[in-house]
């Protein structure tokens, strides 16, 4: 894989943010929104409830505020590297036009990256700043917070182009939101502790993406946490990143090579 | 004749039951032919039995039983199991409604085809929300195959819970189609699906709605999806009460109301 340059992945972004002009009231609304509203709906009043019985030995709300940081960046960039994705290659089909523009397959992917990044950016302050205001943070690690949003993003992204880069049909792109990233976002320790899973499904919360993410959003938040587990948990991370990136490659060139 | 003269007063428009069966026979012959559609269609039945796993199961095993107004104590899976039924209920016709009718309404431009027959914006409204009722009461049926599974209701109360949902899904049909005949573009769906997810979250769903401040209370009992989680808790739980006719009225009217909405929104834009 040849890495990318500067120029035609800028211009890949640019390309990008132009597009988001046309959309980001909405578009931004919306993914604000929804933290927020499970940040008040579950951790504050189905908190309450929890708060009773003390099983977690925090209040409910800081235990879930990190894990929604993580999981709303998630939900925001495996949504954008879906269907908008599968319409640069199948309907609009820009890609084909980049790709002689000349931009090569890793300038692209470098591009919808930092697109991504720069997309989740924002929100991931916003809410990190009312977490802070909801009293769950408790550290200045908290300052890392938005880099691990970022991050945790990107980590589910990067795999997800090779999945859009591979399928044939749009409504592929609902099955993965249905049954990988729903799954997911509701078993991977953001809501209740994955020990409270079955012993035969945890290990694949173990080696999805997400449940990394909420562990190393809760140590930033709380700045309670072993060296070793950020360390590996950072690992994991950065591994669905470079796997991600890796495997996209290879579809792009594939589909892009005429 | 009676009938057909209320809906001609409601909705200014007349209404034959077999044209707009027409109109939902296309839905189905497609969601017959084109399999994958129809498998993916299908699978949405998975989400509401993915939230009941995590949050009903996995959320409730830290917070244990729940105490009704009655004061009967429950387990929170079967607290939540009813409201996650209305909420599947709501999404099912929305999903269908707004999203489905806007593309069909404005993109595909299908309606325009179907006027050029027969057919009536009246017709054309009432099979689509036939089809969006078919296609709800699939998701609901199984939602409530697994309540029973995991106990959280009994066989003969799923009887009365069916119907239930049915009203839920044409109130909320009524309400997606009135609204979606106002949009601009796509990006006013964001703004619905805000609106629907605060609906999803604050109706009594997860916590009684008395757990709320008072001024959200006053909100939260004048919402629509407030009153299908009270008559589906009501009824699953045991010992519905006749206050809950209130909350079916309700939802009657509001159905009625948001269709007539939608019918007059389409004579307005195909100007028949």
């Amino acid at each position: 894989m040849s890495p990318a340059t500067a120029l035609p992945a800028r211009a890949v972004l640019e390309y990008r943010l132009i597009k988001y002009r046309q959309s980001w009231r909405s578009a931004t609304f919306n993914s604000l929104a929804t933290p927020v509203l499970l940040l008040v709906g579950v951790g504050v009043s189905v908190g309450s409830y929890v708060n009773r019985h003390g099983a977690l030995g925090m209040p409910y709300v800081e235990f879930v505020a990190p894990g929604l940081l993580v999981s709303s960046t998630l939900q925001l960039a495996m949504t954008e590297a879906g269907a908008p994705v599968f319409n640069s290659f199948h309907w609009e089909r820009s890609y084909f036009g980049m790709i002689i523009a000349p931009a090569r397959a890793a300038d692209i992917i470098a591009g919808e990256l930092a697109y991504l990044a720069l997309r989740m950016l924002p929100t991931a302050v916003i809410f990190t700043v009312l977490m802070t205001a909801f009293g769950a943070v408790h550290s200045g690690w908290a300052i890392a917070l938005p880099l691990v949003a970022v991050l945790v993003g990107l980590a589910g992204a990067a795999p997800m182009f090779a999945y859009s880069a591979s399928v044939s049909s749009v409504s592929m792109m609902v099955v993965m939101l249905r049954f990988g990233l729903l799954p997911m976002t509701l078993f991977s320790g953001v809501f209740f502790p994955i020990t409270r899973l079955p012993a035969v499904v945890r290990p694949l919360a173990y080696v999805l993406p997400l449940w990394h993410g909420v562990q190393l959003s809760r140590a930033a938040a709380s700045g309670v946490g072993a060296a070793a587990a950020v360390c590996g948990h950072l690992v994991v991370l950065l591994l669905w990143c470079a796997a991600g990136a890796a495997v996209a490659h290879a579809r792009y060139v594939k589909r892009l090579t005429p | 004749m009676a009938a057909a003269l209320l809906v001609r007063t409601l909705l200014g428009d007349e209404l034959q039951l077999p044209r707009a069966a027409a109109m939902t026979s296309r839905n189905v012959t497609l969601f017959r032919s084109a399999r994958a559609y129809g498998a993916l269609l299908i699978s949405g039945f998975a989400e509401p039995v993915f939230y009941l796993l995590s949050i009903g199961w996995g959320v409730g095993s830290l917070i244990g039983s729940i105490t009704l107004a009655d004061g009967r104590q429950v387990s929170y899976l079967s607290y939540v199991a009813p409201a996650l039924l209305a909420s599947s209920a709501m999404s099912g016709a929305l999903a269908e409604t707004t999203t489905n009718f806007f593309a069909k309404l404005r993109y595909q431009r299908q309606y325009e085809a179907v006027l050029n027959t027969p057919m009536t914006p009246g017709d054309v409204a009432f099979g689509e929300l036939g089809w969006g009722m078919l296609r709800g009461l699939l998701y609901s049926a199984a939602f409530l195959a697994v309540m029973v599974a995991v106990g959280a209701t009994t066989p003969l109360r799923t009887l009365a819970a069916l119907p239930v949902t049915l009203l839920v899904g044409l109130a909320f049909g009524g309400f997606g189609m009135a609204v979606s005949s106002f949009m601009r573009s796509w990006q006013d769906i964001e703004y619905i699906l805000a609106v629907e997810f605060a609906l999803f979250l604050f109706s009594g769903t997860f916590v009684p709605v008395q757990a709320y401040p008072v001024g959200l209370q006053v909100v939260v009992r004048a919402t629509p999806l407030y009153q299908g989680v009270q008559i589906l808790r009501g009824i699953t739980l045991g010992g519905p009460s006749w206050a809950l006719l209130g909350n079916a009225c309700y939802l009657t009217v509001l159905a009625v109301v948001t269709m007539a909405v939608a019918v007059r929104r389409m004579r307005r834009l195909f100007r028949t």
